[in-house]
């Protein structure tokens, strides 16, 4: 795959409630594997609860249950991609990470207006790769929780 | 260094003379007539004025000047410190500070309020009835009678007249030389004797001998005369004294501002005219010269086995210290001070000794040393440390999981590791520990603001300003105690024509106070004004529908109510304390600093509010319980006691509640588990153990957990840094395992268990 340039789009792809997503590489701080949570009271279902990445109290959001999909019943082979979402950082649970993907900017497609909530608001786009499809996720839909508090 | 750090620097330099300023300021309205304090006074606003002149802040330096002349007059006692004057000179330093702010973030004062205080000071440092060159107030020219004699050496004839330099402005100073000879050049004998600060500060005589004579021709004698015997001299003592005469084109502003730099460390005397006599004698060769003998005691000898004998003879040491040698050769004049505690040495030596005694003189001021250091910095240690003392947690922990728990070596190891990270915890901890007086000197500007607006006679009283808290805990404090202090003059006092009519004192009195009490910092605002109107709280809060009309309140209740979301008692909306924050908001932002607020009143005689913060918002003692197999941290300072329940002291009460006996009391229940929605029915008490805390509201209740794990510092973990905040948990840490542990926020909780829900509906629709 060439080097990006203006008009590719460096994405990471990865697997959740067995659908393929993907998000921008410069959002993704880094990616670990899944360690037991510690419960949130009174948060919302999809957030599993904080871990400590390095001394960082790590909030953790169930990507598949934050979809509107099934929750995740997280084992071992689960992993966690930290994002940075302005000056938060957030976890998000995924099945597995797939691929690294440089994505001309031209073949990212406008989802389908089905009205689902879960391509209205969180995906950004559609990317075919090969036969496969993956979604392009639109963080801050995904935080617009947390942002709105920090008000 | 670029200009802009060098900027930097300045402003900082200006907060701390500020600062200086104002409590000096203070101190003479509170009767301090020490000379000194007014000295530091001016100085103040003499290196803010310095500073801005440097930087072309105009504006700045306009206003210091009047502001320095005024103060000036105060210094050379040529006018009064007046209640009246004090007070205009006191919103000077305001208008000073908002102008230094002003010049630091680029913007402009409002013109009219410096123009009016211009004015006043103008006044008052014209207003003395004494004419400034009235030579009773010039106790220099008093001082200096070579100025007063004639010259009759001068060629021209010129008379030299008894003059007041004071009376010189910096414009007409250079018309009017007082003497000139033939060339146009003019004559003054300066006479400059250092103090043992000017050394101290690592000034040296020498140097501004020798930018004099960038001035002029100079002439200069050394007087020795106060030099005292060698065993009485304190090495770091400044003995000599030069007379200087000056034969210069320029003016006496010339030569004083040669000065500048060391006015006050030093005496500067500037006389026109010379003694021609005197120097004439001086000037010649410096071997026939008159010897000062200086005092020796040669048994000093003895402690000097280094210095062969020979050399240490009387005359050896008077050659080094003869008044000629500063004659010819300003340098050496200005070295002999420095090298007298070396007098019995090798002449060879001084320059080298001169050059050490420099550095060490330098190096030996008199308060203690500090240093800038960037916050960030700070902070990043202060991370660190917390990562180090997780880390060493997490270590201890494994090695006891892997049983190695049998080899000493480890555990000693292990143990002592522990201590060195307390240690290191707390020193870095202490870093950031300030002394909370510079918020307690801002809060004297809102009294005097306040007091301003009202019409109210305040005097703010402050006790423990050197008590030290976290400079986080600091930053925040400013805002609530602004509000508690505008309230307390709003609210809390009466006006001067009520308070006479009371038989008080008009002035009221308005008590800052802080200490340390049981690891926390306590801070007290006392009013002696009206105390509470409770009457009118519970008529209020009766309105407002926060209390039902016939419910029975105590009055700390009722006291308390003032703290309630929305509440203002203010008739009339004041422009003061009427700006829709109430004492709710101050509550709060004292809550998120793990503080207490309380009230106690007493009615004619005044309120008391009460503080009661964390030293630290960093770390934080607690109790490790497990909630529903979970980890939680209990704040130690919340808890009373513990308590083992037996099934005999618990006792139902209504549908859902539980009392649990202590003593004689009863005590609401509060299963920790379930209001934390970690179980959905209520634990069974007697499996469990309740924590007696003590809450804001000053109610008991019992938290119900299911074990207790043991004690330990954690460190506090934000969650609102990447999540957002949770009722019910003050904040996270992380404990010896790796994993997070929340840290419980009792007051949330036991309001919680009032009957408010600590849902999550809450927390959405505030989310929105």
């Amino acid at each position: 795959m060439s080097a990006p340039g203006n008009d590719m789009r460096e994405l990471i792809a990865f697997t959740s409630g067995g659908q393929e997503f993907c998000v921008d590489v410069t959002a993704v701080r880094e990616i670990r594997g899944w360690t037991p949570a510690t419960p949130l009271p009174h948060s919302p279902g999809y957030v599993r609860g904080v871990i400590n990445l390095r001394g960082v109290v790590l909030p953790v959001m169930d990507m598949a249950l934050r979809l509107g999909m099934k929750q995740t019943d997280p084992d071992q082979r689960h992993v966690i991609i930290v994002i940075q979402t302005g000056s938060q950082l957030i976890g998000l649970m995924v099945d597995s990470v797939s691929d690294i993907l440089a994505v001309p900017v031209a073949d990212i497609q406008q989802p389908p207006d089905i009205g689902h909530h879960m391509d209205r608001d969180f995906v950004q786009g559609i990317i075919p790769i090969d036969d496969r499809m993956v979604s392009l996720i639109q963080l801050s839909a995904l935080f617009g929780f947390l942002e709105s508090e920090a008000a | 260094m670029d200009m802009n750090e060098i900027k930097d620097i300045f402003f900082q330099e200006c907060e701390e003379q500020l600062a200086e300023l104002e409590s000096g300021l203070l101190r003479i309205n509170d009767g301090d007539t020490d000379p000194e304090t007014v000295n530091a006074v001016f100085r103040a606003v003499h290196s803010i004025k310095g500073g801005a002149g440097a930087f072309g802040l105009d504006d700045l330096v306009a206003f210091a000047h009047v502001f320095e002349t005024t103060l000036d007059c105060v210094r050379s006692n040529k006018i009064q410190a007046t209640p009246e004057l004090l007070k205009v000179m006191l919103k000077s330093a305001d208008v000073l500070a908002d102008l230094t702010a002003a010049a630091r973030d680029g913007v402009s004062v409002d013109p009219s309020r410096t123009s009016t205080l211009v004015k006043e000071l103008d006044a008052f440092a014209k207003g003395t009835p004494l004419p400034a060159s009235a030579p009773a107030a010039e106790p220099v020219v008093a001082a200096a009678p070579a100025a007063a004699a004639p010259a009759p050496t001068d060629e021209s004839g010129f008379q030299p007249v008894p003059f007041s330099f004071e009376g010189f402005d910096d414009e007409d100073a250079a018309a009017e030389p007082p003497q000139q000879d033939a060339d146009g050049r003019s004559v003054f004998t300066v006479r400059f004797k250092p103090r043992s600060d000017l050394y101290a500060k690592g000034n040296e005589a020498v140097l501004l001998l020798r930018d004099l004579a960038r001035v002029g021709d100079l002439q200069v004698i050394c007087e020795t005369e106060d030099l005292p015997a060698i065993d009485q001299l304190d090495p770091e003592g400044a003995y000599f004294s030069w007379l200087i005469r000056v034969e210069t084109d320029k003016d006496e502003e010339a030569i004083r501002h040669v000065f500048e730099f060391a006015e006050w460390d030093c005496l500067i005397e500037v006389t026109p005219g010379a003694d021609e006599e005197l120097f004439s004698v001086h000037s010649d060769s410096g071997e026939d010269l008159p010897m000062a003998p200086v005092p020796f005691d040669l048994s000093m000898l003895d402690e000097e086995p280094a210095v062969p004998a020979e050399e240490a003879t009387p005359s050896n040491v008077v050659e080094l210290a003869k008044p000629a040698a500063a004659v010819q050769e300003p340098a050496a004049a200005a070295e002999a001070p420095m090298a007298a505690p070396n007098l019995p040495r090798a002449e060879k030596a001084i320059a080298a000794e001169a050059e050490k005694k420099e550095a060490a003189v330098a190096a030996v001021p008199a308060a203690p040393q500090t240093i800038r250091v960037d916050l960030d910095r700070v902070d990043r240690l202060i991370n660190l440390v917390g990562e180090l003392v997780i880390n060493q947690a997490m270590l201890a922990q494994s090695v006891v999981e892997n049983e190695t728990g049998g080899s000493s070596a480890i555990n000693l190891g292990l143990e002592e590791l522990q201590q060195l990270t307390r240690e290191i915890q707390d020193s870095v901890m202490a870093i950031r520990a300030q002394p909370v007086k510079p918020v307690f000197q801002r809060m004297g500007r809102i009294v005097r603001e306040i007091a301003d607006m009202t019409g109210k006679s305040v005097r703010l009283v402050t006790e423990g300003e050197n008590t030290e808290v976290d400079k986080t805990v600091i930053d925040k404090l400013a805002e609530p105690l602004t509000h508690m202090i505008r309230n307390a003059v709003d609210h809390g006092l009466e006006t001067p024509e009520k308070r006479a009519a009371l038989g008080k004192n008009p002035e009221g009195v308005l008590r800052l106070t802080a200490k340390h009490r049981s690891g926390r910092i306590v801070i007290e605002i006392a009013d002696d004004g009206a105390g509470i109107n409770r009457e009118r709280v519970r008529a209020k809060a009766i309105e407002n529908g926060l209390i039902a009309p016939d419910q029975n309140l105590s009055d700390e209740e009722i006291d308390n109510l003032i703290f309630h979301p929305g509440f203002s008692t203010a008739e009339k909306l004041s422009d003061i304390s009427g700006r829709g924050v109430g004492m709710d908001v101050v509550k709060r932002s004292i809550q998120q600093l793990g503080g207490r607020i309380s009230i106690a009143s007493k009615p004619g005689k005044g309120s008391v509010f009460t503080m009661s913060l964390p030293l630290t918002l960093a770390v934080l003692d607690g109790m490790v319980v497990t909630v529903a197999n979970q980890t939680l941290v209990v704040p130690l300072t919340a808890i009373v006691e513990t308590l083992q329940p037996e099934k005999a002291d618990i006792h139902a009460f209504g549908p859902s509640q539980r009392l649990i006996a202590i003593r004689d009391t009863f005590c609401p229940l509060v299963d920790v588990g379930h209001i934390l929605n970690f179980r959905p029915d209520l634990a069974n008490p007697i499996d469990g153990v309740a924590l007696l805390v003590e809450s804001e509201g000053g109610g008991q209740r019992a938290l119900m957990v299911d074990a207790i794990q043991g004690q330990r510092q954690v460190v506090i973990k934000s969650l609102e840094a990447n999540y957002t905040n949770v009722p019910g948990i003050a904040a996270a840490t992380i404990l010896g395992d790796g994993r997070v542990a929340l840290i419980l926020d009792v007051d949330a909780v036991v309001t919680a268990s009032r009957g408010q829900a600590l849902s999550s509906e809450m927390t959405l629709s505030a989310t929105g």
